[in-house]
């Protein structure tokens, strides 16, 4: 048996234990890092090959059969999501050795980093919800301390309404997890979606729908949807713009993660209902998130609430429920996590040359800073949607999709919120980029070559998901239609079932 | 004794949306710890509750004798009070260092983090 | 707190407790007990000298810093797995083996083992971090 699909939590995992023993030494974290930080980019993209090549990939951990004992399972979308991880937690460890202080580096920060990441993978592999909650846990402790490290003031209630909000989540999906498992007496995903499919009464069918929506409320607070993403904007913007570009990448696409693989999976039941609802949260959050920028003045309060606008487009896709829909919504996930990721580092690079992230103090960063406008341009018209950018072929799909769907209302919700993030997006150009410096703005004379990297790969890969659309697309697609296909997943976690 | 159960159950949860949506930081965290042994309260009892049948083969058979205590839950249960047990102390010290950086445990207190900067 | 009395039944308690705990890890071979209940005794007497005569004191007695017993146990644990996988079986498939131990006979010792003294050191880290952060915090 390989171990391609454990290396990505094994690698993490490691770094953060060598982290955590080198603890005195600066330099030695630094190296650990970096190398787990290839490393684990080196066996993500491995991973993908293998799965693209020989289709889903199950292990078994501890040589326990399924559904008894916990399993991994890499399917297309899986794989696809651990390469997104290896590629902003790689951007974002290169980001922060610069941009992280002294102070956080000693006292841990390094290993959280780690173990956020493990989390992250751990949470995209499992085959199952229980093991699926304990990721969750792992991830959101990391989280929790790599929030409030340092304690400032803004930082600290930021954390406090962040981990209040996210522990009532996870309480609420343990609950929701022992209601499942007292109806079905598993909770394997595989073996969930088997026994559900054999499910004909209306009202045992109603019954799942049920549970279904009680996950949707549990993993919608961790995706940032609306009603529920106001601990979001409230937060986010108050850790190091580091830790706010690795939240904004990965932390709310688990959540997005997790229903898309429990809504194509196990709750597949009154499709009708479950899309009719989910279309309305989609627009309502699309909506909500872009209006909620409109009016904000830092740079990173306005870029929180475009998270929450983009999960939107990302539901959407769900909502939609086709295979070109799906693998829209693949391919919209890794581009927005990409360009969102890539737009915190650059306002963390602002912060570095103005000392604020308030775009009123900002200004003439065109005159002073080409190179970085450039890499701001990138990110920004990707996530407006223009071509040939990545962002562009995402929404692309999920409109065709929506057309062909008949879903008209959620097109043009989606084109409007387009335009309006269009807007904000120019809003930061003009404010911070191409007005004059205002007289109360401060400049601090920093070299920022070694800031560079980071944000040049990862517009490199804006820039290279939206000229290779094809492949890349047809890659999405293929993903789409697996996660439409529940048989080829449960025969390949239980394969003696038939 | 399901009944028994429900009823504290729901007991727990209300207590814990009650204390929730007070303004102290102290009596949310309450809430939460509340919260967090409402559900596994809620995953013990929807289990199935079986007396005096632990899951062991008695020596000899060669099977279980139904019915026998389903262990699953209880190592769910297990798992998940280590887990809220890591989660609360991190949440009482982020409690305690955020009293003292803000010097009130009054949640409208806390606007820095929403007001514009 | 500088007390006579706590001080002192310190000193006895310490052996006592620890010795407790290693019996609770051998216990949890194949009855009650375990690793992360002996990790947890196994923290008590550290966090009740650090009451009796401070956190730096506590510290200096454990010589290594509590961090590095997270790390050493979470590195035994993926030994622990990475030692079924280098069989040819899944990671974390349990290995096992017999080894004559004078005076027990043959005791049976296997990948799980290790990684229960993984989960021992893990936890005993994890309350010691937690409680003598607590305790530097006044």
């Amino acid at each position: 048996m390989s171990l391609v699909l454990v290396l990505p939590i094994i690698i993490p995992m490691l770094s953060g234990v060598l982290t955590l023993l080198a603890f005195r030494s600066r330099i030695a974290q630094r190296a650990v890092s970096m190398a787990g930080s290839v490393a684990l980019a080196l066996a993500a993209v491995l991973l993908l090959a293998e799965v693209a090549e020989a289709g889903i990939r199950v292990d078994r951990i501890g040589n326990w059969p399924a559904p008894y004992g916990i399993t991994l399972v890499a399917d297309l979308f899986s794989a696809v999501m651990i390469v997104l991880t290896a590629l902003i937690g790689a951007a974002v460890a290169f980001y922060s050795l610069v941009s992280i202080d002294q102070r956080r580096e000693t006292f841990g920060y390094h290993p959280l980093f780690q173990f956020l990441i493990m989390g992250v993978c751990g949470a995209f592999l499992t085959g199952d919800l229980f093991n699926l909650y304990v990721w969750f846990e792992v991830m959101l402790m990391s989280s929790f301390v790599l929030m409030a490290l340092g304690a400032e003031r803004r930082q600290m209630e930021g954390a406090i309404k962040y981990v209040t909000l996210n522990l009532l989540s996870s309480a609420l999906f343990l609950a929701a997890l022992g209601l499942l498992y007292g109806t079905a007496g598993t909770l394997n995903m595989a073996d969930l979606a088997r026994k559900f499919a054999t499910l004909t009464t209306p009202e045992s069918q109603g019954l799942v729908t049920t549970l279904g929506m009680l996950f949707l409320v549990a993993f919608g607070i961790k995706a940032g949807l609306f009603p529920m993403f106001f601990w979001l904007p409230a937060s986010y913007h108050t850790p190091p713009a580091a830790v706010s570009a690795v939240f904004s990448g990965l932390l709310t696409k688990v959540g997005v993660y997790a229903l898309i693989r429990v809504f194509t999976l196990i709750f597949i039941h009154d499709a009708a209902l479950v899309q009719t609802v989910l279309l309305v949260i989609a627009g309502l959050t699309m909506v909500t998130g872009v209006l909620g920028a409109v009016a904000q003045y830092d740079f990173r309060r306005l870029l929180s609430f475009h998270i929450v606008s983009q999960i939107g487009y990302a539901l959407m896709g769900l909502g939609i429920g086709s295979a070109l829909a799906l693998g829209g919504a693949v391919y919209f996930i890794f581009h927005v996590s990409v360009s969102k990721a890539a737009l915190f580092l650059v306002s963390g690079l602002t912060q570095r040359l103005h000392g604020t992230y308030d775009l009123k103090q900002l200004g003439g960063l065109y005159r002073s800073q080409p190179v970085l406008a450039l890499l701001f341009l990138v990110p920004a018209l990707s996530l407006a949607g223009l071509p040939p950018l990545s962002g562009f072929f995402a929404k692309l799909s999920l409109v065709r999709a929506g057309l062909e769907a008949g879903q008209y209302l959620s097109v043009a919700v989606a084109l409007g919120v387009s335009l309006l993030t269009l807007f904000s997006m120019i809003k930061i150009w003009v404010e911070a980029f191409w007005k004059p410096l205002p007289e109360t703005g401060v400049t601090v004379a920093v070299p920022i070559r070694e800031w560079l990297p980071p944000l040049v790969l990862l517009a490199a890969v804006a820039i290279g998901l939206g000229l290779g659309a094809g492949p890349a697309f047809a890659l999405a697609s293929r993903a789409g239609a697996q996660l439409l296909d529940p048989a080829a997943y449960i025969a390949a976690v239980l394969p003696e079932v038939r | 004794m399901e009944i028994i159960l429900a009823f504290v159950i729901g007991g727990l949860y209300a207590a814990a949306v009650y204390m929730l949506l007070r303004r102290s930081l102290v009596k949310i965290l309450i809430g939460l710890a509340l919260l967090s042994h409402a559900a596994n309260l809620l995953i013990f009892t929807v289990g199935r509750l079986t007396r005096g049948r632990p899951p062991i083969i008695s020596p000899g058979a060669e099977d279980l004798a139904v019915p026998y205590a389903d262990p699953l839950p209880q190592a769910l249960i297990l798992t998940s009070i280590v887990i809220s047990f890591g989660v609360m102390a991190f949440a009482l010290a982020l409690a305690y260092r955020t009293y003292r950086t803000t010097q009130t445990d009054d949640l409208d207190a806390m606007r820095g983090s929403d007001s514009q900067a | 707190m500088n007390s006579l009395i706590l001080q002192t039944t310190t000193r006895y308690l310490m052996p006592l407790l620890l010795l407790f705990s290693i019996f609770l890890f051998g216990r949890g071979h194949n009855e009650p007990g375990g690793g992360f209940v002996a990790g947890l005794v196994a923290a008590a007497p550290f966090a009740l000298y650090s009451i009796a005569y401070g956190a730096p004191a506590a510290r200096r007695v454990l010589r290594l810093d509590p961090r590095g017993f997270i790390g050493l146990g979470l590195l035994l644990i993926v030994l622990a797995g990475l030692l079924g996988a280098g069989s040819g079986q899944p990671f974390l498939s349990g290995l096992w083996g017999y080894v004559p131990v004078p005076g027990l006979g043959a005791v049976d010792l296997g990948t799980p083992v290790l990684f229960d003294l993984g989960v021992y050191l893990g936890v005993f880290g994890v309350t010691l971090t937690i409680i003598l952060a607590m305790e530097e915090a006044d």
